[in-house]
Parts: C-alpha cells; structure tokens; sequence
C-alpha cells in the first residue's frame, strides 16, 4: 500500500498518457485535458510545501540568533507584503495611510502567531495571545476600512498599484542586476576557459571570439558579421542539434525507468 | 517625474548597487537585497499561481454555481479530486502519514513523465531529425556570397557535424580507427559549439550590465539632477538630497571597511605557538 500503490498509480497513468497521445479522439483530448488540469492543481499544492519551508527555515533562522539571524526577517515581511498586495485592491483615489497601517498590524500579529507555534521561548502562549488580538485588530480595520478590500477570487490585486511598483522596482531590478553581475564572474570564468591550451580549447576561443567580436563596436565590418553569422548557424547548430536530440533520448529513457518502476527516487525514503 | 516615483527609483537604483557591491565582498546591503529578492519573488509566484493557475483551473470550476453551496452545485464537481489529492500533498507534514503524499506525487509524476516520452519524441528528437534530412543544395554547393549559410557545403557540415557529435557521445564503443575520428570530428563541432554559445552568453549578460549601468545613470542620475515637469519646483533638491544619499550610504560602508582593513594591519602578527 505505502510503495507498491504509487507504483501502480505510476504506471497506469504513465501508459495512458502514452497511448491517449496516439488516439486521435475528443474523449481522448478530453482526457488529455483533464489530467493537465490536474497536474497543475497538484504542483501548486506541492509548491505550498516549498513556501512553508521557506517560512520553516526562515524562523529557524531567526529564532536561533545567530550570526546574520536579521536578514530573514526581510524575506519573511517581503513575502508576506507582496502576497497581501497581491490579494487586496485599493480603492481609486484613497489614502495609502489606513492601507499601511493595516499591514503593519497584520506583519506584527503574523509575527507573533509563528513565534508562538514555533518558536521555544518560554512565552509561547502569551505571543499567541498577542498575536491573536492584533489579528482581531487587523480585521476590524479590513472591516470598517472602505479604502481597500481582500480580493482572492478575482485578480485585481496584479493591478494594485503597491504590487506593481513591488515588481517594478524591486524584483525586476533584482533579478536583472544579478544576472549582470554574472557578467563578472563569467568573463573571469572564460579567461580560464579560453587559454589555447590544445586544438580543442583553441576552436573554443576562436568561436567565442568571432561572436563576441561581433557584438562589439570597431572596424570589424560586415565580414566578421557574417562569419559570426555563419558559426552560429552551422557549427553551432550541429552541435546543438546533437545536444538536443542527446537530452531527448535521455528523457524518454528516464520517462521510461520512471513507470517501468525502475527508478524510484521520487518516492523517498520509508 | 513624480517624487513618489523617483522614491522608487531610488530605492532600485540602491538595490542595483547593493548586488554590485558584492564584486567586493558579501556585505549587509548584499545580503538585505538577496534576502529581499527571495520574499518578493516566492510572493509574487504564490500570486501568479494562484490568480493565474488555481482560481482559473479549480476553484471556477468548484464554484461557478451558487457560491454558497460551491462544489455540490457546480458543472464541473469532478474538479474536487484534484484538489483532495492536492490537499494530499500537505500529509508531509506529519510523520506517520507522510506516505499518503505519495499517491497525488505518484499521480504528478506517472502523468508528466507518459506525457513527456511521446512529447520529447515529436518535439525534441524527431523535428531535430526531420529538420537534419532536408535535401542539400547541391546546385549551388559554395553559395552565392562569403559564408553562405543556405550554401550546400554548409548544409552538408551541419549534416555530418551532428552525426559525428552524436557518434562523439556514443560511449559503448572505443574511440579508435574510423570510428575514432568521426567522434573527433564530432568534438571538433562541440568545441565550436560550446564557444559560440560560451561567447554568445558572455555578450548577454554584458548587455544586462550595459543596461543596468544605463538604468543608474538615465533613469536615477539624470532624472536627479532633472526635475522638470514636476509639479513642485522644490522637489529638485529633494531628487539631488536623495541620490547623494544612497551614494553617502556607500561611501560610509566603504570607509568602515578601509578602517577595518587599517586596524588589522596595525594589530601585530600573532606569534609563532612554542610547544612545551
């Protein structure tokens, strides 16, 4: 029951996907389609796991006091804001000052509630305790505040203007400025990789060099253009072309061990 | 520019910095804008997913009917076994049913993986094959200018170049006599291959450097010291005040650090322990 069940369940759902693909039949879409669904119901669920974890490590973190123990705070508080900017619309033309407040006391009550479950402070039942009245506190705001109001089951909370600058000024300048700062480490990592050393790290450099020569200003002209042209779409795509077929047989070969049963390492241990 | 924006700006521009100061060391602005990108990010997928995925896909269809009776009344009521299986995935939680997960990840992976063996076949592996049996140009064989890419001898590389990289890859035989030198050929290929791509990926994230250093010097220098069209004339020096301001926040770590390294140097070398 506790392993032999997934197994089955592996393997029947694993050939049906198979065969439905070759049945060119409206139940067969049909049911093509009602499984995708499922999978993506499910996935969510799994990634909640993921989030709690985050939230696990996080308190963990801090409720040891350890060196660095402040930083999770901000990832704890960033969560917790960009989610409740996600599900709350503001109403056109209102004060920001109400809204604020109401995640200030909300921040703090969720505090408490999550040192009360998890931390080992002595007080535990007085956090709880706390936490519950600015919870109380927090909805009587939410109530009686007309400014802004949860909304979980349509999506204007993408248009809330605090979500919005949240991506617009945190995440997206984040996430580019990280990927430039590979830009770094990465030139620092070709100059390894580019010594020509033999012939293969030579042919290496060579075609790095023409692509990159070629994005740069200088008197190159159009022969370099079209050279850098043509390693791209030859060389190249030979080479991806084999790594692609390559990465294809290796996912139905492990597609394969998967329902076979052969390879169970998703199940864990016990 | 709005002062409210130009906050915002700046507080990008600080957080840009911030990673870039890690080409120094890990510091406390590295580490604030790290953890900060963590939160936002998992904050903004749990948002997506669940405008995008999860009300879309389960709960409209649980509950296009009267609200108040939700699953028993709605068209599509089946849609209440993915979400068991989903709530499932939560036994995780708890030691001594833990295994109970196992049966909606069972399902996950059994439905990905039947899809994924017809799928990759059709996407990957046969149109990269379809695409490699394409008749070549033996009409113009050395095409018509320097390089040409549509020319046969490059279809005809492309061709071989790929069977020799497949041949490269092909572990179950030794690497000797014909055989061996088509999987050298076939590195060959790789070699250029992985240099292009190598290359290609160097020039993208200098562009994304380019284009965050234009960030820090259009959108938050410039705009700074340029306060038209704003409403209010006295928001120029509060732009400037600003700017200056992230630049002072560096600019005191910078020398917290110099004296740092001062005070290290000063202290005396620790002696050489004499055993007993």
């Amino acid at each position: 029951m506790k392993r032999q069940l997934p197994l089955i369940l592996v393997f029947v759902f694993g050939t049906l996907m198979v065969i439905q693909y070759f049945v060119p039949h409206e139940n067969s879409e049909t049911v093509k389609g009602f499984l995708l669904d499922w999978i993506v119901i499910i996935g969510i669920f799994a990634l909640a796991l993921g989030l709690w974890s985050l939230v696990q490590v996080s308190v963990a973190k801090i409720n040891s006091r350890k060196e660095n123990w402040e930083y999770p705070l901000v990832t704890l508080a960033s969560l917790v804001m960009m989610m409740f900017f996600g599900f709350t619309a503001i109403t056109e033309g209102a004060s920001l000052w109400s809204y604020f407040l109401a995640i200030t006391v909300f921040l703090i009550a969720l505090w408490m509630f999550l040192q009360g479950f998890m931390g080992q402070a002595a007080n535990r039942n007085m956090k709880l305790l706390s936490g519950l009245g600015l919870l109380i506190v927090f909805s009587l705001l939410a109530i009686f505040d007309s400014s802004w109001e949860f909304k979980f089951y349509t999506a204007e909370g993408l248009t809330n203007q605090m979500f919005v600058h949240f991506f617009d000024y945190i995440m997206i300048p984040l996430q580019a400025t990280m990927f430039a700062l590979l830009a770094f480490f990465i030139t620092s990592a070709s100059y390894r990789a580019f010594r020509a050393r033999n012939l293969l790290a030579t042919l290496l450099l060579i075609a790095a060099l023409i692509v990159m020569l070629r994005f740069t200003p200088g008197p190159w002209g159009e022969y370099l253009a079209k050279t850098s042209a043509w390693v791209m779409n030859v060389p190249n795509l030979a080479a991806q072309r084999a790594i692609v077929i390559g990465i294809g047989l290796g996912i139905v070969a492990t597609a394969l061990k998967v329902i076979l049963g052969i390879e169970r390492g998703y199940m864990g241990k016990g | 520019m709005e002062f409210t924006t130009f906050l915002w700006t700046t507080f990008a521009a600080f957080l840009t910095l911030a990673v870039f100061s890690f080409l120094y060391k890990d510091n406390p602005m590295y580490k604030f804008a790290e953890h900060l990108f963590v939160g936002v990010s998992a904050g903004y997928f749990v948002i997506i997913l669940w405008h995008g995925a999860l009300v879309p896909n389960l709960f409209k269809k649980l509950a296009d009917g009267d609200w108040y009776l939700l699953w028993l009344n709605a068209s599509e009521w089946w849609y209440f076994v993915p979400f068991i299986l989903g709530v499932m995935m939560f036994a995780r939680f708890f030691k001594k049913s833990s295994w109970i997960s196992r049966w909606p990840l069972a399902m996950y992976i059994g439905i990905s993986t039947g899809l994924a063996i017809p799928l990759e076949m059709a996407n990957r592996v046969n149109r990269q094959l379809w695409a490699m049996m394409e008749p070549i140009n033996w009409s113009s064989f050395w095409g018509e200018r320097y390089l040409d890419i549509g020319s046969g001898y490059s279809e005809l590389l492309i061709f071989v170049g790929t069977i020799a990289a497949l041949v490269y890859f092909f572990f179950s035989k030794a690497h000797t006599g014909a055989f061996g030198a088509v999987a050298k050929f076939g590195i060959w290929t790789l070699m250029l291959g992985f240099g292009a791509s190598f290359g290609f990926t160097v020039m993208a994230r200098i562009s994304l450097f380019i284009n965050r250093i234009q960030f820090l010097d259009i959108n938050w220098g410039q705009a700074a010291f340029d306060a038209s069209g704003t409403a209010n004339e006295n928001y120029h020096a509060g732009f400037q005040a600003l700017f200056w301001a992230v630049w002072l926040i560096f600019l005191v770590y910078a020398v917290f650090e110099f004296k740092k390294y001062l005070n290290s140097k000063d202290k005396p070398s620790q002696p050489e322990s004499t055993q007993a």
